[in-house]
């Protein structure tokens, strides 16, 4: 069933851009592929590691800056600025972990907060680099390809090869080592487990997937700012993972496709969109409080179920104590 | 040779010492049994010799190596292995994906990125044998959260078994059971090897004292009485400060 369900999704992702109206809405599609990617890379801390991070969009601003300046500013090949945002998005995380993870909880969500906002002021401030609050844009040359049609399968061939990875590393050893941690970490520790360098690794592969979504950010906007690296944008990709489910694989896109789309569609109608995303907010809080991907689950699930006893469908909208 | 050392192990939170200048030996295939009354600081005395916390004073030795200064998943790669009073457990796994995940823990394999965790048929195998010998095997693929506590409590003592260790720590492993859950941990207890050593924490006086080859008496910290079961049970100072409860 999960994987007719996967094929029938990426079928559906390959021919969309054919039944889309216009490249104003390839475009948001394209987004979605991005942000869904950068929230997978938050679930991957969050969600399996159970590490909530406020300053992601730290990495993915730094590889995306990274790729710019490489690129954009110094004129060298788009691969090698790829190359390049890669080594110093993955380096970047490699640092910030050896100081977040000196602490935990409500603590290690103040210090990524603070790492994020270090980053953003360093993109504000060191205008010799990054050009301060201008940005940096880039030209048609300096990325790999401009036709939105070709970005947006750049896009879901690279997010199709990172969920494929990730499905296999949360099903291994390590993977199991990670949820281990987060939900045991003293029985962990007792079963000889280094239970620090555990929660680096999910760390590191986390910044990993962020780094990668900083560089896809940077191909399809061919612009960067310190926006980009901002607290609000850290804060989209939390909530486009609790909304979507997490801890689940899919539930972040679910997720990252609510927010953008509000963000773009609903934005065109009406200049009050963030209230309507609040609302939609609390209503998936109050509906679905493990999310929509697995609240939808349980709400079809309880359907077939009544449609098989031959009762009038009726679900429940209270989640069942192991979802929560 | 001695599997344990204590000496002069000393804990204290702030102005409260949990820990006094405690010191004993615990030789290797031993049953050693520590009692005390609610708040003498067994659990704490657990909790140090695992590396959960780390000693004001004094040292830890285990097999004639101080450990005191390894954090707890080092002393674990040297022999230690325990069980909680609270019990531990991953809930939301099967009962064989837990017993999985202790024994991947003294391995390097537990560094492996790729490759399930369920396909592992060496791993599986090993696990379905200590399963079957706390006969849990023919609850291997339930979840945790639908097993009952007495099956989780023998799952609690089948992950530390699957760690191999020298020294097992086993923190009152009968608590909350019902008399027939007691009578099957019981039989458990009795049937494993004597090559490896066991200290108890343990309220249940028929089965404790029925286990143990020696006692160590706690109270409000400090070691009141150290010996042989006949020798502890008979000391004045245990019926005092234990048995008259």
């Amino acid at each position: 069933m999960k994987t007719v369900g996967i094929i029938f999704i990426t079928a559906i992702a390959c021919i969309l851009p054919f039944l889309l109206p216009g490249n104003f809405y390839l475009g948001i599609a394209t987004q979605i592929l991005v942000y869904g990617l950068f929230a997978v890379s938050v679930n991957t801390l969050a969600g399996y590691g159970g590490m909530v991070s406020l300053g992601h969009a730290g990495f993915l601003g730094i590889a995306a800056y990274a790729y710019a300046v490489t690129s954009g500013t110094y004129g060298f090949s788009p691969w090698i600025a790829v190359g390049a945002a890669l080594l110093i998005g993955t380096a970047a995380a490699a640092v910030f972990g050896l100081i977040a993870l000196r602490t935990s909880g409500l603590s290690f969500l103040m210090i990524t907060l603070a790492l994020g906002q270090i980053v953003w002021g360093v993109a504000f401030r060191y205008t010799d680099l990054t050009n301060g609050d201008n940005g940096i844009s880039l030209g048609r040359a300096s990325v790999i390809s401009a036709d939105p049609l070709t970005l947006y399968y750049v896009c879901l061939a690279v997010l199709a090869l990172v969920m494929v990875l990730l499905a296999a590393f949360i099903r291994s050893p390590l993977g199991a080592a990670i949820k281990g941690v987060r939900d045991q970490p003293r029985r962990m520790s007792t079963l000889g487990y280094n239970t620090w360098a555990i929660r680096y690794v999910a760390y590191l592969v986390s910044g990993f997937v962020a780094t990668v979504s900083g560089i896809l950010y940077v191909q399809i906007f061919q612009f960067i700012s310190p926006h980009a690296l901002s607290l609000t944008v850290s804060s989209e990709a939390v909530l486009m993972v609790i909304a979507g489910g997490i801890g689940t694989l899919f539930g972040p896109l679910l997720g990252a496709g609510v927010v953008v789309l509000l963000k773009n569609v609903a934005s065109a109608y009406t200049d009050r969109w963030p209230t309507l995303l609040g609302c939609i907010f609390l209503f998936i809080i109050i509906a679905m409080p493990e999310g929509l991907l697995p609240g939808s689950k349980r709400i079809l699930a309880g359907m077939i179920g009544s449609f098989r006893k031959g009762a009038a469908p009726s679900a429940s909208l209270q989640p069942t104590s192991r979802a929560r | 040779m001695s599997a344990l050392e204590l000496n002069n192990l000393s804990k204290s939170f702030g102005g409260l010492h949990v820990i006094s200048d405690v010191s004993f030996k615990v030789m290797e295939g031993e049953r050693r049994l520590i009692l005390g009354p609610n708040g003498a600081g067994k659990t704490t005395l657990f909790n140090l010799i695992a590396g959960d916390l780390a000693p004001s004073f004094g040292t830890i030795s285990l097999a004639g190596e101080d450990v005191s200064a390894l954090p707890t998943n080092r002393r674990a790669a040297r022999g230690i292995g325990r069980t909680f009073q609270i019990l531990t457990l991953f809930s939301g796994e099967t009962v064989i994906r837990n017993v999985v995940l202790a024994s991947l823990g003294r391995t390097s394999r537990r560094w492996k990125p790729f490759g399930s965790l369920d396909a592992d048929e060496e791993f599986r195998a090993s696990a379905m044998e200590i399963l079957r010998t706390v006969m849990l095997d023919y609850i291997a693929d339930k979840c945790v959260s639908e097993t009952s506590y007495g099956e989780r409590r023998r799952l609690e003592i089948a992950m530390a078994l699957a760690q191999q260790p020298r020294l097992l720590l086993l923190d009152e492993p009968l608590a909350g059971l019902s008399k027939e859950e007691r009578k099957g941990v019981e039989g458990l207890l009795n049937a494993l090897p004597r090559s490896l050593t066991v200290i108890m924490i343990e309220h249940d006086m028929d089965v404790a004292l029925g286990f143990a080859d020696r006692i160590a008496l706690l109270q409000n910290g400090k070691l009141l009485v150290d010996g042989s079961r006949d020798e502890v049970i008979a000391d004045p100072r245990t019926k005092e400060a234990y048995l008259a409860e």
